[in-house]
């Protein structure tokens, strides 16, 4: 019967408590109005914000981003050296980190090389017992294109372990910060494959974090209690509740109600309220994130760039950002954001000014303007609040100017899928960044190489003198020339107009003034050791 | 008597065969891929796509996918929901009490108000009583309940600040799932105030949930009871000199139940319906919700094995009612 | 002139017995709260149709000065939008206003398409029985078992959201009610005397299916399209709450209801009066309902 119920019990079995009642009074406990609930507790096979913020109390990793910054800072490995021109990555182990314990396991060593060996090589190696287990979908792993630059691994000795990759690559070690390279006990997850029941590992997961999972009810609440044995120290939170609320609106009346202290992803509509509640107190971050119109460059009649330019002056970015990204939005520019290095920002935004608009159709050979595709996207992004309702407004803009804009939609996967094969004429989309490059931005989204059908180059959009710019920019590694080249890029991409850059949202965290110590994290995590409450 | 118990039980597995092909082929049929959903901007390659197909067995011909499907569920495995790899008889299990618990309130509710309305309006036949709570009942046949239940959380709780917001409990309460209902589990931990506070969450969605049940109910006890009323023995009790508490009470209201309750009965797939927008607008961890996140994911373990065992649930209790009505009331053994 | 010299027997005859739909219509009249009904459905149905003259503005014409606008008796609202605008400056009135048309074809369009397609597959399944007939009421029996919105739900993610498609998954969901009415009229009416009389006097099936047994099963019929309408309304306007019917920027009343759900704590208006609107129509279709079958059918008068 425990077995079909989802909710996963795991006793205190810990040193500290031996009873399974909620915490002594005055026990400080901190409810965070999460968004949804976690696909599962392993952090690899995911891709979803919701589950890395389930996973993130409970794992440590090898190195891992400083709050609030993009900064890598040592976790489970306390030193590491990096040799061989960029190629080997020596990480000396942090020795005495414990790990969590539950009803079906007590560990009966500590943290070493062995579990990084698994947690790496469960992902890497197909012939790998734990491959398959739950599931062999291991995303980012793949993303990051870690099966292609992994040499090998190996136990230097209980406590030293080092990556040989097969070309230097600067970013490996955000890449080891980052929520799938979570590490797993080994000692775990042999238990389990013994017991029969490997895929425990994913559903009633042990770690090293600072917290431990107590208790899992799907669509419901998370539970979490502080480990007393945290090698960092004890958080000082006793519990961490995760009361799950998928409506934004709904999350803000409980953390004004004072049902929850801290939530993520506002209702922009609701903001102005926020600002003014003395109870709460509204943190905001710039994001690492661009929402833009594509114009399909390849399409008539989107391949003149005077049309383009022209849907540019058409559409009033102030009123879309007004009325639908509020205050959670700022007007873009440039297809990178504002907190990215070589941004720049003496480049000047296409005034809205319809006539010059109408009057650029004309000359363009649409003096009555002319009928179009305009796609939107079914489902909320982190860059984009609601797709449609911008579709709307640009749609209503358009038709002062005599384009008919028909506004369409897919399935969201569909949707991806057939932008990118260049099926539209217009069409919404977005990027949040991976690690704060330019290159992430343009040369992933702008780049011929991303041109062609199924690439993410969205406005199929391949102009010589760009693309010269930003993969010379790739191959340099001196940062003012590369200031330089990317500025050069920003220029062109301006002038040649392939899409119609909306805005970046603003991470927005309205957090309860008794909450103290929350740091919001660029990559949107939410992690809780080091917060407490008044 | 036997025979037409198993003329009924019989006519149920064709119908379920039928659910099976139902849920597996239409599901089917709903464009967009599951891997595909799940990928982000990224998207995902197409080598690894395709390995991914394989392994969740979607890139079989359809009627063996199909027939693999069928073998399992004789085996009792519906299979794993693709996004969170968790046994989908598994979730249904964990999220069905929500559902129950949410479902059964709202008929007590229905009841403890239809019952009585339609009684006295049935008495007091014609009276501005009996015009009050007809239009008030069509009123509540005619209620979207979505909006409905937003007006509710806009007054209780956000004006007043009666009722909590959303969710089944407050979180300060740990309450370790014995049976699922909330409102046994809650007086089984033994916290002072638990109960009280599962009770406080479930009011509105209940409410919301029992509008439409509510409606129907007093209109159908209305009716049945002036049928019952009309009736010679009625006339007779009342002739007699009995007092008319009594007749009404004892002699009408029971005959006047049955059909109400066989109503009741036959109104479970309607309320499921009213659930996945209760659930939905309330936040509610139930199988509404689950399974609309489910179409939204294309997650088609889950939609297959959600709408078969809700299939089930609503046959299971539909030829219940038949039988017990069967029972009660023998001429309808004979008539159809 | 021929014409006024033809009324006269016609007239002469209607003193004797009433003309059925003048009984029917005194009947009708009898209720006041179908008559209400009826009322504020011809009133919904002028609105519908005079969109054009009666809406102050366009449906779809946003105002960049005026988001989010409370209504005019609201401090900060004013004539010009009498029920406020919603989040992009639109006219909540003239929006509602133009909805009217898209509810009222999804309610009287779902209505017709299963009328037609239900009464033939009843038909067919009445007359024929064996194991067509089987197949139909098998497949009936499935769709009733199933949540109808569940069921919606997942023809509109098959067909894609849009309201054409919600239009059609809510009539597939409401067509067993026909099918089970006009079987249980064919089955009640072949067993009868004409029946077998015009059977024996050589009428053909299909003849006898329309010409003998269809009239005998309007009435039933009649009742369930009123009570259909304002279900099919209802319906589709649950799943265009849920984001899968009409979709934006379609002024249809539950896509207005979803697109408003998160200003519900910030502009009451916005949400209040398109559900308003919804519960208003749907009681009126139900008012009548209620009214023709007292009417139509004295039996079931209580």
């Amino acid at each position: 019967m425990k077995r079909a119920s989802l909710a996963v019990l795991l006793g205190a079995a810990t040193a500290l408590a031996g009873s399974l009642a909620a915490g002594p009074a005055g026990a400080k406990t901190l409810v965070f109005c999460s968004e949804g609930s976690p696909e599962n507790f392993y952090p690899a096979i995911n891709t979803t914000g919701t589950s890395f913020d389930a996973g993130a109390q409970i794992y440590g990793n090898l190195v891992s981003f400083e709050r609030g910054t993009t900064n890598v800072v040592p976790d489970l490995a306390e030193s590491w050296e990096i040799g061989d021109d960029g190629r080997t990555y020596t990480f000396h182990l942090r020795k005495g980190v414990k790990w969590h314990a539950n009803r079906a396991f007590k560990p009966t060593r500590d943290f070493g090389a062995d579990d990084v060996l698994f947690s790496v090589e469960r992902q890497w190696k197909e012939d790998h017992p734990f491959f398959r287990v739950t599931s062999a979908n291991h995303t980012y792993f793949n993303d990051m294109a870690l099966p292609k630059l992994l040499r090998s691994l190996e136990k230097v000795d209980d406590h030293t372990i080092r990556f040989t990759l097969t070309q230097p690559e600067a970013p490996f070690l955000s890449d080891l910060a980052m929520s799938f390279a979570a590490i797993q006990s080994r000692e775990y997850a042999d238990a389990m494959l013994k017991a029969g029941t490997p895929e425990k590992i994913d559903q009633e997961p042990i770690g090293t974090g600072p917290f431990y999972l107590l208790q899992y009810q799907k669509d419901a609440l998370i539970r979490y209690r502080a480990f007393p044995q945290y090698w960092g120290g004890k958080a000082a939170l006793d519990d961490l509740v995760f009361a799950i609320t998928p409506d934004a609106s709904v999350r803000w009346a409980k953390l004004q109600k004072g049902e929850c202290h801290v939530m993520p992803y506002p209702n922009p509509a609701d903001v102005e309220a926020m600002r003014k509640d003395p109870n709460v107190q509204v943190l905001e971050q710039p994001g690492l994130n661009i929402g833009y119109l594509a114009y399909n460059t390849q399409k008539k009649p989107f391949d003149d760039v005077r049309v383009r330019k022209a849907m540019n002056m058409a559409i009033n970015k102030k009123a879309i950002i007004d009325a639908v990204y509020l205050s959670t939005g700022i007007a873009a520019k440039n297809p990178i954001p504002p907190t990215i290095w070589s941004y720049d920002d003496a480049i000047k935004d296409d005034p809205y000014d319809p006539a010059a608009a109408r009057k650029l159709l004309a000359e363009a050979g649409h003096p009555n303007g002319f009928e179009t595709d305009l796609w939107a996207m079914p489902v909320q992004r982190p860059y984009n609040p609601n797709a449609r309702r911008i579709a709307e407004l640009m749609q209503a803009d358009l038709a002062k100017v005599g384009i008919k804009a028909e506004i369409k939609t897919y399935e969201w996967g569909e949707y991806r899928k057939r932008l990118q094969n260049g099926e539209h004429q217009t069409g919404m989309f977005g990027w949040t960044g991976d690690n704060g490059d330019p290159d992430n931005f343009l040369h992933t989204l702008l780049g011929c190489s991303s041109a062609a059908p199924g690439g993410g180059n969205a406005a199929k959009w391949c102009d010589k003198t760009f693309d010269d710019l930003v993969v010379k920019a790739k191959t340099i590694s001196d940062k003012a020339e590369r200031t330089r080249l990317y500025e050069q890029a920003q220029v062109v991409f301006k002038e040649q107009a392939p899409w119609f850059t909306i805005a970046h949202a603003v991470q927005l965290k309205p957090v309860r003034k008794e909450v103290e110590g929350f740091k919001i994290s660029p990559f949107s995590r939410h992690t809780f050791y080091g917060v407490t409450l008044k | 008597m036997l025979r037409f118990l198993l003329t009924r039980a019989a006519l149920v597995i064709p119908t379920f065969l039928g659910i099976t092909l139902v849920a597996f082929f239409l599901i089917r049929l709903v464009p967009g891929d599951p891997i595909e959903t799940m990928a982000g901007e990224r998207g995902i390659d197409p080598a690894r796509h395709a390995a991914l197909r394989t392994a969740y067995g979607f890139d079989r011909p359809v009627l063996v996918q199909y027939a693999i499907y069928l073998e399992r569920l004789a085996h009792g495995d519906l299979g794993r929901s693709i996004s969170t790899q968790e046994p989908v008889a598994g979730e249904f299990a964990s999220l069905f009490p929500a559902t129950v618990e949410l479902g059964v309130c709202a008929i007590l509710f229905a009841l403890a108000l239809g019952l009585p309305a339609g009684i006295l309006a049935a008495v007091r036949r014609n009276s501005i009583f009996d015009h009050g709570v007809m239009g008030l009942s069509l009123t509540g046949y005619s209620m979207p309940i979505f909006w409905w239940g937003l007006l509710l959380i806009l007054l209780f709780s956000v004006k007043l600040g009666w009722t909590p917001v959303s969710g089944r409990i407050d979180v300060q309460y740990f309450i370790e799932p014995v049976t699922g209902f909330l409102l046994i589990d809650s007086l089984l931990a033994d916290e002072a105030g638990a109960f009280g506070s599962a009770v406080a969450h479930l009011v509105l969605p209940a409410i919301v949930l029992g509008t439409v049940p509510l409606a129907v109910i007093a209109r159908m006890t209305r009716s049945a009871m002036l049928e019952v009323l009309g009736e010679d023995y009625i006339r007779t009790a009342r002739a007699k000199g009995l007092p008319a508490f009594r007749v009404v009470a004892l002699h009408a209201l029971r005959n006047a139940l049955i059909p109400v309750v066989t109503v009741i009965g036959l109104q479970v797939g309607v309320l499921f319906t009213g659930a996945i927008l209760t659930e939905t607008i309330f936040s509610w961890p139930g199988i509404g919700k689950w399974l609309i996140e489910a179409i939204g994911r294309r997650d088609y373990p889950v939609l297959q094995g959600g709408i078969l065992l809700i299939g089930a649930v609503v046959m299971g209790v539909n030829l219940a009612v038949d039988l017990t009505y069967g029972l009660v009331n023998p001429r309808i053994r004979h008539t159809r | 002139m021929s014409a006024e010299l033809l009324d006269v027997p016609a007239a002469a005859a209607a003193a004797a017995p009433p003309h059925p739909l003048r009984e029917f219509w005194t009947a009708f009249r009898a209720n006041r709260g179908a008559v209400i009904g009826l009322a504020v459905i011809a009133a919904v149905l002028l609105m519908a149709a005079l969109a054009d003259l009666v809406a102050p503005h366009a449906p779809n014409l946003t105002n960049n000065d005026a988001f989010l606008r409370p209504p005019f008796w609201q401090e900060g609202g004013s004539l010009a939008y009498p029920l406020g605008t919603d989040a992009i400056g639109r006219d909540i009135l003239s929006r509602l206003i133009y909805g009217a048309r898209l509810s009222l074809s999804i309610g009287i369009a779902v209505v017709a398409l299963s009328i037609v397609v239900g009464t033939m597959l009843g038909l067919v399944a009445g007359f024929f029985g064996g194991a067509v007939g089987i197949a139909i009421m098998r497949l009936m029996d499935i769709v009733l078992t199933l949540p109808s919105l569940l069921l919606a739900i997942v023809i509109v993610a098959i067909l894609g959201p849009g309201l054409m498609n919600a239009m059609l998954a809510v009539a597939v969901v409401v067509l067993p009610h026909y099918v089970r009415i006009a079987r249980a009229a064919v089955l009640s009416e072949t067993a009868k005397d004409y029946v077998t009389a015009a059977r024996v006097s050589g009428a053909g099936t299909l003849r006898l299916m329309l010409r003998e047994v269809l009239p005998n099963c309007a009435a039933p019929l009649i009742v369930q399209a009123s009570l259909g309408v304002s279900t099919a309304i209802l319906d589709a306007a649950a799943l265009g709450f849920l984001g899968l019917g009409a979709q934006p920027p379609s002024p249809e009343w539950g896509t207005m209801l979803a697109d408003a759900r998160e200003f519900v704590l910030r502009a009451w208006w916005v949400v209040t009066f398109p559900g308003l609107t919804i519960l208003v129509t749907v009681l009126a279709f139900n008012l009548v309902g209620d009214g023709l079958r007292d009417a139509l059918d004295p039996k079931l008068k209580r």
